[in-house]
């Protein structure tokens, strides 16, 4: 089983360096610049994640097998975004119309809220 | 592991058999993976009987409307909708899944790669329990109030989340629980077939000395386990559409009724290939030791397997094309839906190769597989129509759309189960089918399948819409040659499912009493044959070593023309 | 019929059988939630309206359990250190450790989730909200899951029978930390 515990991962500083990331995460959008909330928010999410995948989960002392089933589960989820994004992500198309979301983002607008666009 | 490994299996598991045990340990609550494909494999069966029936009775409805179909009654419009809905629901969760994957995979895997049992046994037996609790919660939907769900078995919402479009608002939601069951089962299951093949081959035998069936049973557990998810998830929001008024599907509240659509079928078209791959696995196996050659391509057959997985992703918008999507997205669409023909038509090029120059013997189970090859073929070129979003624009929909898919649905399930069960009823029983009346079986019923089915293509392009349970109601499709040939197709189902009779027969007349079949009547080279027939608990006394790969059929030089995987060189 | 087979001791794929089970749970469930979490993702994206519903929740509540869900993950990894030395009573206290975090989760989302259905927040009154409920609902489902499973876990390991399961779980728990890793940007701050 696991072999290299010889380098002995200290597993407090990892949490350790977990935690902060989180405190940069919270501080993040009360910059009130959304590309900064984004970045902070899911790049942050995404190193953490790949944190508590590598040193906890031991994914780099595993044989390959099991980070490419990982990965391939994470592709095929982004492929279905691909394929499904342009007819869910929109109020309407060729043809088509979600009439309540259009009159939903035509109130919003009449309200004064920020929206961008179809 | 508590159990040493080095006690010879017999000892194993002799401590745990103590001479009686009661037939609820020996059958029921067995964890033995071969009475669990048993059961499997019945209730699959039973399913398909009642499948059947439900075609029978909308069939009958259609040939001959408002008739008082015999051992049915009258079939009204919502009878019709739930019939056909429960009809295709059960054909695929309930017959196919479980017999290619669940009975062939649970009895085949531990026997092929040479070892006791499953990985884990007492997970297997729950997923059979969850198997039929979900088979029990389906035909309960039949009797509650308001009858089946008559949604479709795509469930598109509106339809299905609203009980005031459905009408049927306990079975609407017990039909959805059912499906979740199934798909829960099936995951457990998946967990056993991967990691049993993947780690507990026996000594000696290497990746490509895996027999083809058992790797297209893994890949389509793989397939099923990626592709299920997002339904899961999709289930879950249509549950509570359904039952506690979120409005994940509902425009008028910010929802998307195509979220739907895009999330059953991101599964629905890998699932077809997650049935279609055990079959094609069950006829590699059956055509090399009934021509006495080796797979022509192992390689070739098992990397192509695993990019029609790949690809299987890439084309599920094509169920799709006039439900409104984005027109570029459909090109796209497009594309991918005729390249995935490619690999599946170099696989049946393959089987022809292989049966080339072969010493061919007509058994019944090679019938079968020769069957499979050249009607899936059909169902297959037909499907190019389909892929092609302008000419799907006018077929969608049409009986078009539904002889394509009983064109390759009816080979998978029907015809690849006639090929694995008469090819492994001697293993499975220890004695042999009638090949007689086997063949008897398989000329009527292909020939009665056929003469169901060509009829519908020419109605499907002549336009006949699908999930209409009246004809006479549209001048243009109620045209005498078309209700002729809506009648010709009914009776040669009526023929098809009379002649399953004669199966039945067979089946269990040879159960007790066929000829006792040795260990291996056909000489096939693969583990299992070398076990006893049937192989009693823990399959070996001593669990074999593989020399070789499954295909050293007529190898030059040898006296026999085969030579067992466990055979030493 | 509770004999181990002789097929759970193989490890042709160069990994214990186990293991190869818990990874391939994790695979499903990676695309379970990503199914959730990319629908919820389309939905959000298309509107923006949603913001208004979102700026309800509560973002020091979603930290607060982010820290507990990552402290959790360290005792459940320093377990299967001890379980490694053979340790099995220190694996045990761990894992306890471990259970109680989730626990503690569990109780500050019922706290959570009160208050916002008592301010009239509930799952059906906006789709947001539906998704809000559904996707970390299904995600609390996996947290009490586990939670049950790591006390079981930690009842053998004690008696140091079993201790190749303190790692196995520990994989899981480590998966449902990364969903909550990603289902906190999505419902606390990218809002």
């Amino acid at each position: 089983m696991s072999e290299a515990h010889e380098h002995h991962t200290n597993y407090v500083k990892i949490w350790a360096i977990l935690v902060a990331l989180l405190c940069v995460s919270v501080i993040g959008p009360m910059f009130g610049i959304k590309v900064v909330t984004l970045l902070t928010a899911f790049g942050i999410a995404v190193v953490k994640a790949y944190m508590v995948a590598k040193n906890f989960m031991h994914v780099n002392l595993a044989p390959r097998y099991v980070t490419y089933l990982a990965v391939t589960c994470l592709v095929f989820m982004l492929l279905f975004f691909a394929g499904s994004a342009p007819d869910v992500m929109k109020a309407e198309g060729s043809n088509w119309q979600k009439p309540a979301w259009l009159a939903a983002k035509a109130n919003a607008a009449g309200h004064g809220e920020d929206v961008h666009g179809h | 592991m508590a159990e040493s490994a080095t006690v010879a299996a017999g000892t194993a598991h002799g401590a745990h058999h103590r001479g009686e045990t009661s037939f609820l340990r020996k059958y029921v609550i067995s964890t033995d993976h071969k009475i669990i494909a048993m059961q499997y494999l019945f209730t699959g069966m039973a399913m398909a009987l009642i499948g059947g029936f439900m075609s029978y009775a909308f069939r009958m409805q259609l040939a001959f409307p408002g008739i008082d179909v015999p051992g049915y009654g009258l079939v009204t419009p919502a009878d019709y909708n739930a019939l056909v809905t429960n009809h295709g629901s059960i054909m695929i969760f309930w017959v196919a899944m479980p017999v290619l994957i669940a009975a062939f995979g649970n009895y085949l895997i531990p026997l092929m790669i040479g070892c006791d049992d499953m990985v884990f046994p007492r997970l297997n037996r729950l997923s059979y329990q969850i198997f039929l609790l979900s088979v029990i919660v389906l035909l309960t939907s039949f009797f509650v109030e308001g009858g089946g769900f008559g949604g479709a078995w795509t469930s598109y919402p509106p339809l299905s989340a609203k009980s005031q479009y459905n009408l049927t608002p306990l079975g609407s939601t017990l039909w959805l629980s059912a499906v979740a069951l199934e798909f829960v089962a099936f995951l457990m299951g998946g967990i056993n077939f991967v990691t049993t093949t993947m780690n507990s081959r026996a000594p000696g035998m290497k990746m490509y000395d895996i027999p083809m069936v058992v790797w297209m049973i893994v890949i389509a557990s793989i397939l099923f386990m990626v592709s299920v998810g997002p339904l899961i998830a999709g289930a879950v929001m249509l549950f509570m559409d359904q039952n506690i008024g979120t409005a994940f599907y509902d425009p008028d509240r910010g929802g998307d009724p195509i979220l739907w659509q895009h999330l059953f079928w991101f599964f629905g078209h890998p699932e077809v290939y997650v049935v279609l791959l055990p079959a094609v696995g069950i006829v590699a196996d059956v055509i090399t030791v009934f021509a006495r050659k080796k797979l022509f391509a192992y390689r070739t057959v098992l990397y192509t397997a695993f990019a029609t997985g790949v690809l299987s992703f890439t084309v599920w918008a094509h169920h799709q094309f006039i439900a409104g999507i984005d027109p570029r997205m459909a090109n796209v669409f497009t594309v991918t839906t005729l390249l995935i023909s490619v690999p599946i038509a170099e696989m049946c090029f393959v089987y022809i190769a292989t049966l080339y120059g072969g010493s061919i013997t007509l058994a019944t189970p090679m019938l079968w597989a020769l069957a499979f090859i050249g009607e899936f073929l059909i169902g297959g070129v037909t499907g190019i129509f389909l892929g092609a979003s302008g000419s799907d624009i006018y077929l969608h929909d049409t009986y078009f759309v539904l002889a394509h898919f009983h064109y390759t649905f009816y080979p998978i399930a029907i015809i690849g189960t006639f090929a694995g069960v008469t090819f492994w009823f001697p293993k499975m029983f220890g004695r042999m089918m009638n090949d007689t009346l086997g063949k008897l079986h398989f000329w009527i019923t292909i020939i009665a399948f056929n003469c169901i089915f060509i009829p519908l293509f020419m109605l499907g392009a002549a336009g006949q819409h699908r999930r209409i349970y009246d004809f006479t109601n549209f001048p243009e499709l109620a045209m005498p040659w078309m209700q002729n040939l809506r009648v010709v197709a009914t009776v040669s189902l009526l023929v098809m499912l009379g002649a399953q009779v004669i199966f039945i027969y067979n089946f269990f007349h040879s159960l007790f009493r066929g000829a006792v079949a040795g260990k291996n009547p056909w000489k096939s080279n693969t583990l299992e044959w070398s076990a006893e027939s049937p192989p009693p608990h823990g399959n070996w006394t001593e669990l074999p070593t593989v020399y070789r790969g499954p295909y050293e059929y007529s190898v030059p030089g040898r006296t026999e023309d085969y030579w067992p995987q466990n055979e030493p060189a | 019929m509770s004999a181990t087979p002789i097929a759970t001791t193989r490890s042709a794929a160069g990994m214990p059988t186990g293991r190869l089970a818990v990874w391939w749970v994790v695979a499903s469930e990676i695309v379970i939630f990503g199914g959730l979490l990319g629908s919820y993702i389309m939905h959000r994206l298309a509107h923006d309206a949603w913001s208004v519903q979102a700026a309800h929740t509560n973002t020091w509540i979603g930290a607060f359990n982010t820290l507990v869900l990552l402290t959790s993950s360290l005792c459940a990894v320093l377990g299967h250190q001890a379980a490694e030395h053979g340790n099995g009573a220190k694996a045990a206290r761990y894992l306890l450790y471990t259970a109680l975090g989730g626990l503690t989760f569990l109780i500050v989302k019922a706290f959570e989730w009160t208050h916002e259905i008592h301010a009239g927040f509930t799952i059906t009154s906006s789709t947001f909200w539906s998704f809000y409920y559904t996707a970390a609902g299904l995600h609390a489902l996996h947290v009490l899951g586990g939670v049950v499973i790591l006390l079981i876990v930690a009842a053998e390991a004690r008696k140091n029978v079993a201790l190749h399961r303190v790692e196995l779980i520990g994989i899981y728990w480590h998966f449902v930390d990364i969903v909550w890793i990603f289902l906190f940007p999505l419902l606390y701050i990218a809002k």
